[in-house]
């Protein structure tokens, strides 16, 4: 199957968009590319499925494209497990996306445009198989945010949208020196041959934290979260949906394919700092996120809680906390999407996202008010959804570690569960349960194409928590293999 | 051996019955939705009653508890070679007793909320979670894996949430929702890292083999993890004490029971069926399952036994001075609760296991009279439309078969012969007796306080002056079925030959009655029935318990021993203004500001540097001139 159209539809429907003078067909070229996409995924994944069963690969379907011959850069794209569960993701947020902003008025052309464009990037960067094609994708994904942010973004848009893209630039910028490290030291930027070439200890422990730490800048990781909150708050609804459910994840693969994965030496060495910083994460994430009274603040610092697991899988590094790494990625991507659609709806019908001034919209807004307890429930790990599935796995692995302080990181980390519950059910209480609040008596509850939206996400959630063995069917050799090949480094050494 | 398709009828029915009034909840009628519902309930109870007729009957003695046949399973996610979710089902006369304990309380529910809740905007609603409800607990009862047991556990967490505040437009309901999910949490904690610890030493998360392997010192992973110790402590003991947590928590025991008496909020019928009969005894299931394990650690045991005991008392001195009838109840079922589990821990060898059968005959019992009994006052409170005693009295002319089944509920509580709860309290204070007399003595001590406070509430709502009421609608006909069913039971389930059919250690127990000994708990019954007849069956007696409420004990009791406000205390006082607002403030002002301060040197940066591209001539001369002296400074003077 040729990746390359899975750049050339998000592409194709970018330049219609652009096209067409009339809003009314913006929205509907957004909406079917962006189906036609995901038709796309589903039938790629089932194309890789019959392929690794023919012939076990690392790599499926990979292109090579001569890019800047003369530095070895090249254009490399392929899929594997991992990657394919990620564009799975991507294409479902996306999608969702779309049908939230159906009713976009502003700009409504440069928006659709932008928001597709976000997409083009991130399935660039989850096919890269070549480190500067991955990087090229990752900047791609940064700009876009910053417009969408700065153009129809609410509340304190243009400090949140500078705060965003300054921070998400350090932290490439960050990456771009470990890219030229290692480029100087294995003169290629080819995955295939870095991950059998054997960096100096010396060398790893040098730019390995520059890696990780400008990958960690995506994923949020302690101290360098505090663009979520804010960018996430000033967003509208589907760049909030897209930021929380896709971009961040592009940090936590980015440390596990590029940091982890190539120098597994180094990323042992600085693993209890990593899970140290992801530990602090989860747990103080979470007791900031008992102050919030924003819903979107309190769902912004609940994802630098909950990414914070993504972390603590990746700084363990064993099989089974790697695995739980990927399957929290994957989750978190459609439970924030899903908490974002609902506060959005929410806040296009009341104008406020206070949880004080909001009250009892379940009594008139049955359907969002269930979508808002949906995800909540998903957040707190009720089994039965997908964030219960992650975290056992993630909790399960990192206890394997025998280690003390590992395991009291562990134990502060599953007592997060605990005040997660507590400022979900406390959001929830407050707003779509209890009296209904003054003002709110002729609310419309949620319309066919947000429905739509909340229906896809909820489908993913349900899937991967009722049956797990899917997802890990596809994924799970992958994280497998990749943990097994960087260990056997260690130990070949 | 049981049929798998039985056991998933039994099992799917209500999550059949669940998803389709859940998604459909709009669109059929009300009528139908709630008929429906109990039908599938009738169904799967008359699956469970029929397979426990085969397994107990036809093919006596398959097997004593804890000795698995799982007849299911499925590898539902893998973590490594060793540790997987795998979920089973698995057969043992422990999980087929709960079977019929499960499905034939919910049917009983189920019928009776079709006339107790007529009229509710969400009565399919409420039908779906009961289904949910059920689907849960039956999942949990047959499990065979420990984390699937995590799984039910919080699905029955989470249903019980949904229907505590099933009235979502009282403050006090969804309070009382929230309290309720959010100590189990914190509980379930507990439990979650005692599956890890005890899965780390186990090198498996399968029951049965946890058992063989942690549950015999021969075997080496017994050892090394009796023998990693932390605090004081085995790793072992501290695995099975966090799983007691958890236990503890749904089990509502000292001093995580605060939930239960605000989850009263909930419709009566759900407080019948999930926090009296079945949800709250999860905690003991628990120890029960686990039991292989925890009687190899005196010390754990010793523990169980302590907190069950002093649960027992403790609720029973605060049921006597309630006035809520609900939430007498509820502290009723707290006591009861505390004997199963007290009950398990002194279960030893020496007298083959008695406790465990006492405990688990006691559940079985307690199901039947503790829903009766809540069912009773549903029909009362569906009356009067208070929950207050004080409201109530002389309601037995209004009420009959209400008056006649509540009646029978309270002496089998109090345990007088021979209805079910002599039998059940007997055979624990048999053991106690045996295991350990300071134990027994206080065990014995609350059965007279069990015995005064139920009576107590019996004659307030029943004797005493009559309230005034205006009789209306006294309940239909459905609401009588259940009533007169668990009636029949409450008096007949004690003569079931319990003890041959559940024990430990496959010892069957023979129930003969020692009337020497039953003499001592059938006299301090009596007695506290006694006091209560003196005190409150007469009508100008009424206003007689305002006067003890100026001694100092009655109203630390009435105040519950100010446990809520403690725990008010420290999340109000302690964990808000201590951690959370410090970590926010922390976040906005230095992990955000030194991020502003990064930013702002880089911007004073280019301040400076903006300056100096002035425009004048004579500052570009000046900087040249500089440059030039200091180029020359350097290479004249320290260069060398």
């Amino acid at each position: 199957m040729n990746l390359l159209q899975f750049l050339a539809v998000p592409l194709v429907t970018c330049l219609l968009i652009a096209g067409t003078p009339r809003a009314v067909y913006n929205r509907m070229f957004a909406l079917v590319g962006t189906a036609v996409q995901l038709f796309l995924v589903i039938y790629l994944i089932r194309q890789f499925i019959a392929a690794r069963i023919q012939q076990p690969a690392e790599v499926y379907f990979l292109q090579q494209f001569e890019w800047f011959p003369t530095w070895g850069i090249q254009f490399q794209i392929g899929v594997d497990g991992i990657s394919l569960s990620m564009m799975l993701l991507t294409a479902l947020v996306v999608l969702a996306g779309v049908l939230v902003s159906w009713n976009q008025e502003k700009m409504s052309r440069e928006f659709f445009f932008l928001l597709v464009f976000l997409s083009l990037g991130a399935y660039g960067f989850f096919m890269s198989r070549d480190i500067f094609t991955l990087f090229f994708f990752l900047e791609l994904a940064v700009l876009p945010k910053f417009l969408l942010i700065g153009i129809w973004g609410s509340g304190r848009k243009e400090y949140s949208a500078m705060k965003l893209a300054l921070m998400l630039m350090a932290g490439s910028a960050l990456v771009f020196i470990g890219l030229a490290a290692i480029y100087q030291q294995a003169h290629s930027f080819d995955l295939a041959i870095l991950s059998r070439h054997a960096f100096p200890v010396s060398f790893q422990y040098l730019f390995f934290p520059f890696l990780f730490l400008g990958f960690g800048f995506f994923a949020a990781l302690f101290p360098f979260h505090t663009w979520v909150p804010d960018g996430h708050a000033s967003a509208p609804t589907a760049a909030s949906m897209f930021l929380a459910g896709v971009s961040m994840k592009l940090g936590g693969y980015g440390c596990l394919r590029v940091a982890s994965f190539l120098m597994p030496e180094a990323a042992q060495y600085y693993g209890p700092a990593i899970i140290a910083l992801s530990a602090i994460a989860i747990f103080y994430g979470a007791f900031v996120t008992l102050m919030q009274t924003d819903l979107k603040y309190m769902n912004a610092y609940s994802s630098v809680s909950h990414c914070g697991f993504v972390m603590l899988g990746i700084g363990i590094f064993n099989v089974t906390s790697v695995n739980g790494a990927v399957l929290q990625m994957i989750s978190h991507g459609l439970m924030t999407a899903l908490f974002f659609a609902a506060i959005g709806m929410i806040y296009e019908r009341t104008h406020t996202r206070q949880v004080n001034e909001l009250g009892g919209l379940l009594k008139n807004m049955p359907i969002i008010s269930t979508v808002f307890i949906l995800a909540g429930l998903c957040s707190l790990g009720l089994p039965g959804m997908s964030g219960f599935v992650a975290e056992m796995t993630v909790f399960t692995g990192a206890w394997q570690n025998t280690s003390g302080w590992i395991r009291l990181a562990t134990i502060l980390s599953c007592a997060s569960i605990v005040v997660t519950a507590v400022y979900i059910l406390r959001a929830a209480g407050k707003a779509v349960m209890g009296p209904l609040a003054a003002g709110w008596q002729n609310l419309k509850d949620a319309a066919w194409q947000e429905q739509l939206a909340a229906g896809l996400l909820l489908v993913g959630i349900f899937v991967m928590g009722l049956a797990p063995f899917l997802l890990q069917y596809l994924t799970g050799n992958e994280a497998d293999g990749l943990v097994r090949s960087a260990s056997s480094q260690l130990i070949n050494k | 051996m049981p049929n798998l398709y039985t056991i998933l009828t039994i099992l799917l029915f209500p999550l059949v019955s669940f998803l389709l009034l859940g998604l459909t909840s709009r669109r059929i009628p009300k009528n139908l939705a709630g008929l429906f519902a109990t039908a599938m309930m009738l169904i799967s109870t008359g699956a469970s009653l029929m397979v426990a007729f085969n397994y107990f009957t036809l093919a006596p003695a398959t097997g004593h508890a804890g000795n698995f046949e799982t007849i299911f399973r499925f590898p539902w996610l893998v973590f490594n070679e060793k540790l997987s979710i795998d979920v089973c089902i698995v057969i043992d006369p422990l999980t087929i007793m709960m079977l019929v304990v499960v499905t034939f309380v919910s049917a009983m529910v189920h019928i009776f909320s079709l006339s107790y809740m007529k009229g509710e905007e969400r009565f399919t609603t409420y039908f779906a979670f009961l289904g949910l409800f059920t689907f849960s607990m039956l999942g949990l009862v047959l499990a065979g894996n420990l984390f699937q047991i995590y799984i039910c556990w919080e699905l029955v967490g989470v249903s019980s949430f949904l229907l505590i505040g099933y009235y979502f437009t009282k403050p006090s309901a969804i309070a009382a929702a929230k309290k309720a999910f959010i100590v189990t949490r914190f509980a379930d904690l507990g439990f979650l890292i005692g599956i890890l610890v005890l899965s780390y030493y186990g090198e498996s998360l399968d029951i049965a083999t946890l058992l063989q392997r942690l549950g015999n010192s021969s075997d080496g992973r017994f050892q090394s993890a009796s023998a990693a110790s932390f605090l004081g402590l085995s790793a072992l003991a501290w695995g099975l004490l966090l799983v007691f947590v958890g236990g503890a928590g749904k089990s509502a025991m000292f001093p995580l029971h605060i939930w239960l008496p605000d989850a009263m909020e909930g419709p009566t019928p759900v407080s019948a069926l999930i926090h009296a009969a079945t949800m709250v005894v999860a905690g003991v299931f628990l120890v029960a399952r686990l039991f292989g394990m925890f009687i190899l650690l005196p010390d754990v045991m010793s523990v169980i036994t302590f907190i069950g005991l002093f649960s027992a008392s403790f609720a029973a001195v605060i049921a006597c001075t309630q006035t809520d009838i609900k939430r007498i109840l509820a502290y009723s079922t707290m006591s009861q609760i505390g004997y199963m589990m007290f009950s398990l821990g002194i279960s030893n060898s020496g007298d083959h296991y008695l406790g465990y059968t006492a405990s688990l005959f006691h559940l079985f019992t307690h199901a039947f009279f503790k829903s009766l009994l809540f069912l009773g006052a549903g029909a009362v409170i569906h009356l009067v439309h208070s929950n207050e005693v004080e409201k109530m009295g002389g309601l037995r002319k209004h009420l009959p078969l209400v008056h006649l089944s509540f009646l029978i509920a309270c002496l089998a509580i109090a345990g007088v012969f021979p209805l079910a709860g002599f039998y059940s309290k007997e055979e624990i204070l048999l053991a106690a007796f045996s295991a350990n007399r300071f134990v027994f003595g206080v065990a014995l001590l609350t059965a007279g306080l069990t015995a005064f406070y139920m009576f107590r509430l019996y004659f307030l709502i029943f004797w005493g002056k009559p309230a005034d009421i205006t009789p209306h609608h006294h309940g239909s006909w459905l609401m009588s079925i259940p009533l007169l069913l668990l009636t029949g039971c409450t008096i007949v389930v004690g003569w079931l030959p319990f003890g041959s059919h559940i024990s430990w250690g496959g010892i069957t127990h023979h129930s003969t009655i020692n009337w020497l000994f039953s003499a001592a708990p059938l006299g301090i019954s009596a007695f506290g029935i006694a006091i209560a007849y003196i005190k409150y069956a007469r009508p100008s007696d009424r206003t007689s318990s305002s006067d003890s409420a100026q001694n100092w004990l009655y109203r630390a009791a009435f105040k519950k021993f100010y446990i809520d406000e403690l725990y008010l205390w420290i999340t109000h006082s302690i964990l808000t203004p201590l951690v959370a607002r410090p970590f926010a403030w922390f976040d906005r002002n230095i992990v955000d500001g030194l991020i502003h301060v990064v930013a702002d040197g880089v911007a004073s940066c280019y301040y400076l540097f903006r300056k100096m591209q002035s425009g004048k001539l004579q500052d570009y001369l000046l900087y040249f001139m500089g440059g030039i002296a200091a180029w020359m400074i350097f290479f004249f003077y320290l260069w060398k």
